[in-house]
């Protein structure tokens, strides 16, 4: 199935769970935030959310600004 | 002597602000953070780079300075808010400074809608820091809202220009009783030390260091200037005049000649 992560489409084997994904496409220690359609997920709840096809997911991280 | 800083309950004594956008790499970032004794740093959110794992900045700024969310990239409220709930959401606190700017040839912040998401954030329990355009009305509206600080611009982000609306930036201060951080435009030390000397608060520079040759070297720079104008205004600065004042007496000269 296809998911948007970050605005690209991306092909996941069906029922992953949301940490499944951040940790194959995002493996690094990056403080990461994520929403899953427009929704903020808690990282506690990350095992629970299992994705679905068509699911637009955003993974966000500090960056330097001013 | 000086007093600290208050923000929403917070001491610092550290009156300088420091952006962490546009350093070359991150030994500069920290050792510009290093060395010009802030305590409170900026950061910004953005989507991860799924195909560049780069380095995490958090890492190069020290547990004990406060980090100061922004969020730009928002072009209205409900942007910036959504942007504030994201970074809570990180875990690295509450504090968020209010950018919603849409234009992007001046990058001038709305205030409009900066109001609107102040007092959407404030209410949910952020504190507020807004960047706005020194605009007495705004300013009081941002008061109203919940703000912790009000943030004028001195001129165009990045432009280092230095404070290019100095005499609205006065009226906030003499009329606003929140801390002034002067924000965006400030170019060089002299610059925040005229900031300082007016009575703002603290301000808050981000190009200027990153831009510079030696980061390090002008960050030390800036908060040396920071110090000098705020010393200089508790001393209560004497006003300029229009002609000569000797600073040497006047009488007893050596060719006096009146025995």
């Amino acid at each position: 199935m296809n998911i948007t992560l970050n605005g690209r489409t991306k092909e996941i084997a069906s029922s992953q769970s949301l940490r499944e994904v951040v940790q194959r496409f995002s493996p690094d220690l990056f403080p990461v935030i994520a929403e899953v359609n427009g929704t903020i997920v808690k990282k506690s709840q990350w095992d629970e959310i299992c994705l679905n096809d068509g699911d637009t997911i955003e993974l966000v991280g500090f960056v330097g600004g001013g | 002597m000086d007093t600290p800083l208050e923000i929403a309950g917070k001491m610092f004594t550290s009156r300088f602000l420091l952006g962490t956008g546009k350093f070359k790499n991150k030994t500069d970032l920290a050792q510009s953070i290093e060395a010009s004794k802030t305590e409170i740093v900026t950061v910004a959110l953005r989507r991860i780079d799924l195909e560049r794992h780069d380095e995490n900045i958090l890492e190069y700024i020290p547990k004990n300075v406060t980090l100061l969310v922004n969020t730009s990239g928002a072009r209205n409220a409900k942007e910036a808010v959504r942007i504030a709930r994201l970074a809570k959401e990180a875990g690295y606190g509450n504090w968020i400074k209010i950018e919603v700017i849409n234009d992007s040839k001046y990058l001038l912040p709305d205030n409009q809608e900066t109001v609107k998401a102040t007092e959407i954030l404030a209410a949910e329990g952020f504190v507020v820091l807004p960047y706005m355009y020194p605009d007495l009305y705004a300013a009081r509206a941002l008061v109203q809202a919940g703000a912790a600080t009000v943030m004028p611009l001195g001129s165009l982000i990045g432009s280092n220009r230095g404070l290019r609306i100095k005499e609205f930036i006065q009226i906030l201060i003499n009329e606003i009783d929140l801390p002034i951080v002067v924000d965006a435009g400030l170019g060089a030390p002299s610059h925040a030390a005229e900031a300082m000397e007016m009575g703002a608060d603290a301000v808050l520079v981000n190009t200027a260091v990153a831009t510079s040759g030696n980061p390090a070297l002008i960050a030390q720079a800036f908060a040396m200037a920071v110090e000098a104008g705020r010393l200089a205004y508790l001393s209560k600065l004497p006003s300029p005049k229009d002609n000569a004042d000797a600073s040497s007496p006047l009488t007893g000269f050596l060719y006096d000649q009146s025995r």
